[in-house]
């Protein structure tokens, strides 16, 4: 079973703390990445860049928008991604605590849906 | 033999499903399977008695039956014919179900699984209550003044989530059990305290979640022996003890010093008393074993004039530790206004109300005004009635403090 984990946290945390601070939360992110690979349980951990660099897409009728900015505003934003392999929730509950950010954001745990799967055996119409 | 069959119902049913949800993993399935393996029992244990062991023969004949069904549908479906032949192939040998172990087991992952903390907690009490105890929507619905499709809403989702996100059926183990303990035991107490509340109700037809609760708390002893566990079942049956004590015979509610301990119900004291004292001795004192201590050290006062105040402050200093919330340090000024005289609680009380984190708590101006009605100043005490009567919402309460406030008049001019 595959699941998303989504790293949500507020960049004004990130703002507000010395760069020596940082640089802790990325060399443990990287290890923790590592362990993950070793476990077998990491597909791909990506970091993002801050929302301020985000732009939103949209095409409606044919015409595409393009605006400025992150498609909803919220408190917490999207830092990055880490997608795993896991037996079942627990386990992916597990995985979740142990990203750093945890500590300073929220991780949240989303099953992948086997969209291929469920194409291919849609019943016959 | 149809009351033998209901007997077996009552006291194995739970059972069964709880082990064919892991057999057959899914919930849907497993309530399906309960239900045709006990139509089969009544049509075949009239004529061939009842089997050796019929815990073994229910559970059996309920997963075959359902291979049998997804078999069936299987000619409209193929991949109901894929699981019905995983079924077949991965299903243990019903003679590995004498092991005991693994049975309490599943009794415990069910009731692990529907207090899973990824379910919203309405959806935890709800399925909880279908599935571990049996009751339908339409009473779980009755009983949380909501309406049955608002609960099958909740328990389809929760199974949808069960199902999707893959929460497995499991008993936690680790650090991860006393976390997740800590949830059911919440599930359980929610359940006891929605019973506990509604029994001052006029509504005599809702079911007994304080019953339900009980049972859930014996269950969890039973198969877990974690002293909180044990703290709560304790807590739960010294509360009740009191439930007719409370209720007087107009439906006012009766408060601790009034009432007739006479009327307090023995049997629950017992076995909340031995059940915390179990908890006392193992040495691990969590917020339950010290509120059901609380409870006990009223249990075990012959009169409301000689109760040991002394002893109730004490657990309320070791609550307040452990739960620092503005609730327990209200609950700890009252005592200490018996200990020391209301002038020391309404002192206490009054830094809590500074806070403003009780502002809007009707039981915190209301225990302030019994204070200031102690001492004698009626206008004030008055005033906080008032106040008390203004934010309440209960029937029974309202009908207390406004019972209260006409008590409390200003002394006649001479």
């Amino acid at each position: 079973m595959q699941y998303l984990c989504l790293v949500y946290v507020e960049e004004a945390k990130f703002d507000a703390m010395t760069q020596a601070e940082i640089d802790v939360i990325e060399d443990e992110s990287l290890a923790n990445d590592r362990e993950l690979e070793a476990a077998g349980h990491l597909i791909m951990a990506q970091a993002l860049e801050s929302v301020k660099t985000a732009t939103t897409v949209r095409v409606r009728n044919g015409k595409l928008s393009t605006t400025d900015g992150p498609f909803a505003e919220t408190k917490e934003q999207l830092g990055g991604f880490v997608f795993i392999d896991a037996n079942d929730l627990n386990e992916a509950i597990r995985i979740a605590s142990r990203i750093p950010l945890a500590r300073v954001g929220a991780i949240e745990v989303r099953p992948a849906m086997d969209l291929l799967r469920k194409v291919t055996e849609r019943p016959a119409r | 033999m149809q009351e033998a069959i209901s007997a077996i119902y009552r006291s194995d049913s739970r059972r069964v499903l709880a082990t064919l949800v892991r057999l057959l993993g899914n919930f849907d399935l497993a309530e399906e399977a309960v239900q045709d393996a006990f139509v089969a029992a009544s049509e075949q244990w009239p004529r061939d008695g009842l089997p050796a062991n019929p815990f073994a023969w229910l559970v059996s004949t309920g997963r075959f039956k359902t291979i049998d069904r997804l078999r069936r549908r299987a000619r409209f479906d193929s991949l109901l014919g894929e699981l019905a032949a995983d079924l077949d192939k991965h299903l243990p040998d019903p003679s590995d179900m004498s092991e005991d172990l693994e049975l309490a087991d599943d009794r415990l992952r069910l009731i692990f699984t529907c207090c899973h903390p990824a379910l919203s907690p309405d959806a935890r009490v709800a399925l909880t209550l279908r599935e571990v105890c049996d009751l339908t929507t339409e009473e779980i619905a009755h009983a949380f003044l909501t309406s049955p499709s608002t609960v099958a809403q909740r328990i389809v989702r929760a199974k949808t989530k069960i199902r999707d996100a893959q929460i497995p059926y499991e008993v936690p183990t680790g650090h991860e059990l006393a976390e997740r303990l800590e949830v059911v035991d919440h599930v359980v107490y929610l359940v006891f305290n929605e019973g506990y509340s509604a029994s001052l109700g006029p509504d005599v037809t809702r079911v007994d979640l304080s019953e339900e609760a009980i049972h859930l708390g014996r269950l969890l002893v039973d198969l877990l022996p974690d002293p909180e566990a044990r703290g709560l079942l304790a807590l739960m049956l010294l509360h009740d003890s009191r439930r007719e004590a409370r209720v007087s015979e107009t439906g006012d509610f009766v408060l601790l010093p009034d009432q007739d301990r006479s009327r307090w119900n023995r049997d629950r004291i017992e076995e909340g008393m031995s059940n915390l004292q179990e908890a006392l001795d193992s040495g691990v004192l969590g917020p339950y074993t010290l509120q059901a201590a609380i409870a006990a050290a009223h249990a075990a006062a012959p009169t409301a004039e000689g109760t040991d105040w002394d002893r109730i402050v004490e657990l309320y200093d070791h609550l307040v530790d452990l739960d620092p919330s503005p609730v327990v340090a209200l609950n700890r000024a009252a005592a200490v206004a018996m200990r020391d005289g209301p002038e020391a609680g309404l002192a206490l009380i009054d830094g809590i109300l500074a806070t403003g984190d009780l502002g809007e708590y009707h039981l915190a101006h209301s225990a302030k005004a019994d204070l200031l009605r102690r001492l004698g100043k009626v206008e004030e005490a008055r005033a906080s009635y008032l106040r008390a009567l203004d934010l309440a919402q209960q029937e029974p309460e309202r009908r207390f403090l406004a019972r209260r406030l006409a008590e409390t008049k200003p002394a006649a001019p001479r």
